[in-house]
């Protein structure tokens, strides 16, 4: 088991290796002096070239990754171009923001997706199923600024519930954060809905026609506990695996749902970054990013593994 | 063991007299939007203690009567006419609850697959259980009534077992587990639908023992399903046989196979080779035409297409059921007339013999195969060492794990075999790699596989799938190609209207021709056929086989012909070879290697295999299971199981050589080959 | 009658692919939705009530009248006209990259797929480690990094398309490989190029047909969401995402109707081309 975990984690970090690489490379391709940037268009070509050097831009490339690399790991992660500040204080004040949206919004999507995944697939072929898969897979599809006008339009314009754009107050109560977030995560959850609700579906139509639910069945053992049983143990630990990649989506939709609200998360951050040419809020932001995906990808891998008892006894070995 | 008072539950004393009863059974399926009727009108009955057969091909609808029986069918499936009673108990006319206490005391059922029956996620004692729990004792009692049961379907280390979960087991382990679960609750029915088809001959003869045994036990009545008629004949008291979802016959099992009453009965049975039949004389029969379709409407007798001597009456009205006899009926007007069924296809053919040449065409010397998986090294084949002659039909013999496919794999290059094999194609050494392997080495060896569905593109027409190979191999293009094609699409009996179809729209058998004409295309000298007939019915095999053995005689080809099933071994083989995890056990001519003398392990083998006979020969009881390939035992690697074995320790020490016995007839076994005649002809005696 | 002659055999009647999908509700209500955006787009300014560009400096911000259904946005001009010609670009750039993504990545997915080895390894790390980044923000990278033009929209798109559609191609062919045909085929003397593409790829067409109307959905998607972040193509013709990017920080004094629309008509072309996918995908299944 021990090796199994060892292994597991090697790769991600070789994964996560290969990401800062292309991280790096990618930011010089960027356009655009960094000192110049900062300076403005009409400052002189030397103080520019003064600035350069002292960020330290015209060193070789690989240089320039070394010590990138060895100071991210340390956790040093250089100057911000545009705030001339450390770049990790604003990262991590951004990442705690973001962590709150997409938290809220995983803990209401993950019951919700996999309860309708579960009566879709109780239901297959009828109408419930239908509007759950069809409602599903449209809302995935949808642009989280679509539906976050919509929703906005709805509960802030019309309704009047809901405040736009959503403010956090520092020092504010949980109620009344979990209130402001409302209405950004309503976009989100709208798009994990559809992929959550699939794949629980999915797996739960397998199980129901698997032949050992009808061993289970033919047994005489009550529906509720074939269901309860039988079927979920099964049909749920393919969507534990999605529920991972998920994270993906829902990082992606965070840069637009905290573009549309005004919401300094690190989606945001990221945005600002591009736009004004700072390497090193960007590339730690982008790095960043990478580092949850990946964990939250391993560690699905890993929960599925252990909660499999066939990949359990086998990676034991 | 006394009888039941480990595993009993406590409950009221069962009553009433048949333990199912079928009466005019129809079942219809909803099929994008129309109906189709699946059964039709069957009606029969199994009394207290009796054991029914239910004899079927695919489409026969034996399947539809289990699911109908325990009230299983699919959503758009249901009973539409008739009535069923099982322990005087009407199925369909119970509430949920009601339901549910059927299931769980007087019918269940074993299955098909047996793996795929149990729950992958819960331990397997787990589920023994739950059926002690539902008949509501308590989880410790629940338990250790489990691990009873399962010593009593014969599981040694029970308590291990009860921990493993079903991915842990074996196919026999966990049929046996399936079968605890189904008898814990001594139901008044089991009922059984192809339960041992998924395993090997030696493990399939020790289940259905099992079974046998239990059954006389417990006084359980039984309803056992199958395809295949020996295993029916050898298991049942009464047959009923299933055709399009009718049931044309019925009777006391040895009766019906001794005299039939039906043309489709006396057809089926013309399609099983049994001892003494050859492929050139006493030919296997094969039944003509096709199923009807579903949801065709027929009117009249339902088999009145393919029956030899059908009457205009016969297609008018469809008969009713004859009383043929003590116990017996027949759907034909005709039945009396059964015993003289004119035949399909000739009795004996004239097949020339192949021609003597002094060097066998194929030789392979030391080939060996090693797997890795998942850091294990697995041999599949261990330095098997054959030749073959030009012109014969090599059978190969093997239960799971004795690494025929491999070999047929190697054989053609399809995967590379380990160091140190060699193989010769008329003398010249043959690359492991294709390759490596020449125009005319491609062309000289060819592969018909098991699943035609599988082996042909079924994106691609008939005529793209058959023209390819003449066109790569035999170089063929043009008028020639076209010439080729319709030459060879005749001669497996198929016609030019069927070029522009695609598998899809063809039926299983035609399908296989299909791949046939394809191996043959190239003009090959060899043809390894692996499991050709293995995922055909029963009526279809025979006319598969015949045309094998046609073909080889009109192409001077040699045959490989790889199977499990010894019975169609011994009909299309000149000689047999016999494998076991990976080695050569014994290598001789057919005859010689079935009626013995013989290794042991082919003595088991040929005594696991139930045939329709009737000859009960004393049955070599193997101990324990075939071991894993990934650690083959030590020494002889069947002396693990060999009831044979010689005392003074040689079989587990030393691997025996195989060494030539008698004229063309090797043997890898310690004991010598008269001590073995000697053994085996007293044991067929006594 | 002798062996083997064939009495007949189970023909099944072939139903034609597009008559199958029309008896699909999902289907049609898709397909109709997307046909009136494609004629919008086809003959926008034809049928346009307004000039979608005239700017009217004293009717700015009106809410939906007779006069304007839709509203008048922040410099005076018409929403609905800019809805209804705002459809060109996307229905542009988005078939064109989802084309562009398909072709490289079913190609890539063959080869993965079918060939395997070192370069599958290889191949699957970069992947992996390119998709842990989520695609919208790789998107916007390249296209602040590259510019906002047309072309390199529909190629930055493509190239992203690229490794997603290809894993799943890939997938696919590796199951089809498991197949005896494929083994079959290296028998009867056929090359590699051929057995990828005459005779593996026919089987896994399917395959490549849904995740190319998936991935046209998720192209406008992507499309709509760039022109949002700002990164539309800036140009004078109205766009959707671009209307919505200027509006919406307007929602808070209250003028929906500037944002609101752009957004329902980006919905509906995605829920239509979803219903038109799912139709897809039962008829291929069923």
């Amino acid at each position: 088991m021990a090796i199994y975990l060892l292994r597991r984690l090697g790769l991600a970090v070789i994964t996560l290796f290969l990401l800062s690489v292309i991280i790096f490379f990618a930011g010089q391709v960027l356009p655009g002096d960094p000192a110049r940037a900062i300076l403005g268009p009409l400052s002189a070509e030397s103080a520019v070239r003064a600035l350069d050097h002292q960020l330290g831009v015209d060193r070789p490339l690989l240089t320039q990754y070394t010590s990138w690399i060895t100071g991210m790991l340390r956790g040093s992660m250089g100057e911000s171009y545009q705030y001339q500040s450390p770049v990790e204080p604003l990262l991590v004040a951004a990442l705690v923001k973001s962590a709150k949206l997409g938290a809220f919004a995983l803990v209401v999507i993950i019951p919700l997706g996999i309860l309708g995944g579960v009566i879709a697939a109780l239901s297959a072929g009828r109408q419930v199923d239908r509007i759950i898969t069809l409602t599903g897979s449209s809302a995935a599809a949808l642009p989280e600024f679509a539906t976050g006008i919509v929703a906005a339009i709805i509960f802030s314009v019309g309704l009047k519930l809901l405040p736009f754009p959503p403010q956090i107050q520092p020092g504010e109560s949980f109620l009344s954060q979990l209130h402001a977030l409302i209405l950004p995560a309503i976009p989100l959850v709208l798009v994990l809905f559809g992929y959550i609700a699939r794949m629980a579906r999915a797996g739960t139509i397998e199980a129901l026609e698997s032949d050992y639910v009808r061993t289970a069945t033919l047994k005489g053992l009550k529906r509720v506990v074939v269901i309860y049983r039988h079927v979920l143990r099964n049909s749920l630990l393919p969507t534990i695996t999605v529920i991972a990649t998920q994270t993906g989506y829902l990082i992606g939709g965070l840069v637009v749902v905290e573009r549309l609200f005004n919401y300094q998360g690190i989606g945001n951050l990221i945005f600002h970054a591009a736009n004004a040419k700072d390497f090193p809020m960007l590339e730690a932001g982008v790095l960043t990013i990478g580092v949850v995906y990946m964990v939250a990808t391993v560690g699905a891998d890993v929960l599925t593994t252990v909660l499999n008892p066939r990949q359990r006894t086998e990676a034991a070995r | 063991m006394t009888a039941t008072e480990e595993t009993a539950i406590p409950g009221p004393a069962a009553e009433p007299q048949s333990a199912l009863q079928v009466q005019h059974l129809d079942v219809t399926y909803r099929v994008r939007g129309q109906d189709r009727l699946a059964l039709r009108d069957v009606s029969f009955r199994v009394g207290r203690n009796e054991s029914y057969g239910l004899v079927g091909e695919s489409g026969s609808g034996k399947s539809t009567v289990a699911l109908a029986l325990t009230r299983y069918l699919p959503r758009n499936g249901r009973v539409s006419s008739g009535s069923i009673r099982i322990a005087g108990r009407d199925p369909l006319a119970l509430t949920a609850a009601e339901l549910r206490e059927l299931r769980a005391r007087s019918v269940s059922m074993v299955y098909q697959e047996p793996g795929k029956a149990l729950n992958p996620s819960i331990r397997v004692g787990r589920q023994v259980a739950e059926v002690y729990e539902i008949a509501g004792l308590g989880r410790a009692e629940s338990l250790e009534r489990s691990e009873a049961m399962l010593r009593k379907v014969q599981i040694s280390d029970a308590g291990q077992v009860m921990q493993r979960y079903p991915h842990q087991l074996s196919g026999g382990m966990a049929q046996r587990v399936v079968i605890a679960m189904a008898l814990a609750a001594e139901p008044e029915l089991l009922i059984l639908d192809e339960p041992t088809t998924a395993l090997d001959a030696t493990v399939e003869a020790e289940v259905l023992e099992l079974i046998d045994g239990l059954r006389q036990q417990l006084d359980t009545s039984l309803l056992f399903i199958s395809h295949n008629l020996a295993v029916i004949a050898k298991m049942c008291d009464r047959v009923g046989v299933l055709y399009a979802g009718e049931l044309i016959e019925e009777g006391p099992a040895r009766e019906v196979f001794e005299q039939p009453r039906h043309p489709y009965t006396m057809g089926l049975l013309r399609c099983v080779p049994r001892q003494g039949q050859r492929k050139d004389h006493g030919r296997l029969d094969a039944i003509p035409g096709f199923l009807p379709a579903p949801g065709e409407e027929i009117s009249g007798c339902i088999f009145a297409p393919r029956c030899p001597i059908a009457e205009q009456r016969c297609r008018e009205a469809a008969p009713p059921a004859f009383d043929t006899g003590p116990g017996r009926t027949s759907r034909c007007y005709l039945h009396e007339a059964t015993a003289e069924l004119p035949r399909n296809t000739p009795v004996d053919v004239q097949l020339s013999a192949p021609p003597t040449d002094a060097e066998p065409v194929i030789t392979v010397r030391n080939l060996a195969k090693t797997f890795t998986s998942r850091g294990e090294k697995v041999p599949a084949l261990t330095g098997v060492s054959l030749d073959l002659e030009r012109g014969e039909t090599l059978g190969i013999v093997g239960e799971s794990g004795s690494g025929k496919t491999t070999l047929a794999r190697l054989l053609l290059g399809l995967i590379p075999p380990d160091a140190g094999s060699a193989i010769e194609l008329d003398g010249q050494p043959l690359s492991a790699d294709l390759k490596g392997r020449s125009q005319s080495q491609l062309k000289a060896l060819q592969i018909v596989f098991q699943n035609p569905d599988s082996a042909l593109n079924r994106r691609h027409t008939v005529r793209q799938l058959i023209s390819r190979p003449l066109a790569t191999l035999a170089g063929l293009s043009g008028s020639a190609l076209t010439e080729r094609l319709t030459d060879l699409v005749r001669s497996v009996r198929m016609e030019p209207r069927h070029l522009p179809l695609r598998p899809r729209q063809l039926s299983g058998g035609l399908k296989q021709r299909v791949a046939i004409a394809r191996a043959f295309g190239g003009g090959p000298r060899i043809v390894v056929c692996d499991e050709p007939t293995s995922a055909l019915d029963v009526s279809v095999q025979a006319a598969i086989l015949n045309l094998l053995a046609d073909l080889q005689a009109k192409e001077q080809a040699t045959y490989v012909f790889i199977s499990h099933d010894l019975g169609l071994v011994r009909y299309l083989s000149d000689r047999i070879a016999v494998l076991y995890l990976g080695r050569v056990l014994e290598l001789g001519p057919a005859e010689r290697v079935f009626s013995g003398p013989h290794h042991p392990y082919t003595e088991a083998l040929l005594s696991a295999v139930p045939s329709l006979d009737g000859k009960r020969t004393e049955r070599i009881r193997l101990t324990g299971e075939i071991p894993s390939p990934a650690n083959p035992p030590s020494g002889c690697v069947f002396h693990t199981r060999c009831p044979r074995r010689l005392p003074t320790g040689i079989c587990e020490s030393t691997e025996p050589p195989l060494a030539e016995v008698e004229p063309g007839h090797l043997m890898s076994c310690h004991i010598p080959i008269d001590q073995l005649a000697t053994l085996q002809s007293t044991d067929r005696m006594s | 009658m002798p062996t083997g002659v064939v009495a007949g055999d189970a023909e099944r009647q072939q139903t034609p692919l597009w008559r199958l999908l029309l008896r699909r509700p999902t289907f049609v209500v898709g397909a109709a939705i997307l046909l009136f955006w494609i004629v919008c787009a086809t003959f926008g300014t034809a049928i346009a009530p307004h000039d979608p560009l005239a700017q009217q400096l004293l009717a700015t911000n009106q809410a939906p009248s007779s006069a304007h259904l839709f509203g008048t946005d922040q410099l005076g001009r018409d929403v609905l006209s800019r809805v209804i010609v705002g459809s060109q670009s996307i229905f542009i750039i988005a078939p064109l990259a989802t084309a562009v993504g398909t072709v490289l990545g079913t190609t890539l997915g063959l080869i993965l797929g079918y060939l395997g080895g070192v370069v599958d390894l290889l191949a699957s790390r970069v992947v992996e480690a390119v998709l842990a980044l989520p695609a919208i923000m790789i998107m916007f990278l390249f296209v602040v990094a590259l510019g906002v033009s047309t072309t390199t929209q529909i190629l930055i798109i493509g190239f992203i398309f690229t490794p997603l559609i290809a894993r799943t191609v890939r997938s696919a062919v590796q199951v089809e490989s498991q197949l005896d045909y494929v083994p079959g085929a290296r028998l009867v003397g056929d090359r590699s190029l051929r057995i990828m593409f005459v005779e593996i790829l026919p089987n896994v067409l399917p395959t490549v047909v849904v995740e190319f109307t998936v991935r046209l959905g998720y192209a406008i998607f992507a499309v709509a969401s760039l022109a949002f972040l700002g990164f539309g193509p800036q140009l004078s013709t109205p766009n959707w995402g671009t209307d919505i990017n200027a509006n919406y920080v307007l929602l808070g004094a209250g003028y929906w109707w500037e944002s609101l629309f752009p957004a329902l008509a980006i919905a509906s072309v995605i829920i239509a081309i979803n219903l038109v996918a799912d139709a897809i995908e039962q008829v291929f299944a069923g």
